[in-house]
């Protein structure tokens, strides 16, 4: 099982449409749709978003031990996710993510689908740079350094040569695979666990992308990346 | 008098009637600075509650003022749903299982309430939300209460006026929170609708006392 995710949009449109979306990247991970009134009015409904929690297995303290992130889109779908969380007996498994709904939902399942737990299924949302694959330090914990300031643990360099290049699909495969990695990894300068900050480096085939990790996993990190590039992410 | 699970009923009741009444005029008002569903979606609301009443007896204030919450989250659709929703459920956690409401009761119970509504909208006094008649009310129920002279009609009345006046205290107000705030100073010279629904809903809570 992974992390689950829950939608609450004014639009049941929206909700179905941005979890249709996400599904494509993250076929295994749970997203339910929370969307429009109880009547198919713009809005947004404690009951569906507490149906949705509950069929995520987030209800009354069973949280599982995976956990559940909620995307909202305009400020009363927050303020009806808050509710739903006052309803639960046991909301700690439960976060709300403050990230916009379509972007923040495809990371967040990139990250779900690759392993990621709540915390880092939330910053992956929220586009934490280069925090997306740790848990939030405990408290009173010190602030991490800056990841470029230690020289990396691995290296690598690889030539993208699939015809597309670092599209969506392969930012997804990449981003979401180090997510579940205990490593910090940027390719290009960009963070490797963010699905956007992949795609926006544009690179295409012939690009050389190399790859920096630090942490317990940073070989594990590099191969992974190198052995999907190399491979063409399995595409022409 | 005393507050028991029938005053509730009957304070409900006659909240979902002034909601039918006063429909037009909180569209009218929401028109002016919101999106004009104030009016719609609180009549829905409420008439949602009534509908829920209609299916069961609830046995305690606390169980109708939970009850109103949850149904208003639900069909309301609006920011007013989340927002009287929280009210209610918080003053539904503050009075408990208890069976009626004192003085000291009904002003905690408010102000859980305002509580409640501050926490969720994050707005604060002067921003020409609900919270400016809310307030309010809390202020005034609370030294209704602590005077000692009130019986638990006077604070309901204290506190409904008080609301009252907090509504008509955000006409000139520059609204900083909601949509109304898009509006920046074109929205001074208009009450703001949640204030006024809110003072309907108190002063509902005295009807169903009478």
């Amino acid at each position: 099982m992974t992390v689950s995710i829950v939608v609450v949009s004014h639009s049941e449109k929206i909700a179905d449409g941005a979890v249709e979306l996400a599904a494509q990247m993250a076929p295994d991970v749970m997203i339910l749709p929370a969307g429009g009134t109880d009547d198919g009015r713009i809005g947004t409904s404690l009951e569906k978003v507490l149906a949705a929690l509950e069929k995520a297995g987030s209800q009354g303290g069973g949280t599982g031990p995976e956990g559940t992130v909620v995307l909202t889109d305009l400020g009363s779908a927050v303020m009806t996710a808050e509710s739903a969380l006052e309803f639960l007996e046991n909301p700690a498994g439960v976060l709300l993510a403050d990230a916009p709904l379509v972007e923040g939902l495809v990371a967040a399942a990139v990250a779900a689908q690759g392993g990621a737990d709540v915390q880092a299924v939330r910053k992956a949302a929220e586009g934490v740079p280069g925090a997306a694959q740790k848990p939030e330090p405990a408290a009173g914990e010190s602030e991490q350094e800056p990841v470029s300031s230690a020289p990396p643990d691995f290296t690598g360099d690889f030539e993208l040569v699939n015809q597309a290049g670092m599209h969506a699909r392969p930012a997804a495969k990449v981003a979401g695979g180090l997510a579940s990695l205990d490593a910090e990894v940027t390719i290009n300068g960009a963070d490797g666990a963010s699905m956007t900050g992949l795609m926006t480096l544009g690179a295409g085939k012939g690009t050389v992308l190399h790859v920096e990790a630090w942490g317990a996993d940073a070989e594990r990190a590099v191969e992974y990346v190198g052995g999907l590039v190399e491979a063409g992410f399995g595409e022409p | 008098m005393v507050l028991d699970a029938n005053w509730a009923v009957k304070w409900l009741t006659l909240c979902a009637q002034a909601m039918a009444e006063h429909r037009v005029e909180l569209i009218e008002l929401d028109r002016a600075i919101g999106d004009s569903d104030h009016g719609e979606n609180m009549d829905r609301g409420f008439q949602a509650v009534l509908a829920k009443l209609g299916e069961s007896t609830p046995e305690t204030p606390g169980a109708a003022l939970k009850m109103t919450a949850m149904t208003l989250m639900s069909k309301v659709g609006g920011a007013a749903g989340p927002l009287y929703g929280t009210a209610f459920l918080r003053a539904a956690t503050a009075l408990g299982d208890s069976a009626e409401i004192d003085p000291a009761a009904w002003a905690g119970a408010l102000q859980a309430a305002r509580d409640g509504i501050v926490a969720r909208g994050k707005a604060e006094s002067g921003d020409k939300t609900m919270v400016d008649a809310w307030t309010p009310a809390v202020d005034a129920a609370r030294a209704a209460a602590d005077g000692g002279s009130a019986d638990v009609l006077g604070v309901l009345v204290a506190a409904a006026e008080a609301a009252e006046a907090g509504a008509v205290s955000t006409d000139p107000m520059i609204a900083r929170k909601g949509r109304a705030s898009y509006l920046g100073e074109r929205s001074a010279g208009h009450r703001d609708p949640g204030a006024v629904s809110s003072a309907l809903i108190l002063r509902a809570a005295v009807g169903a006392a009478a």
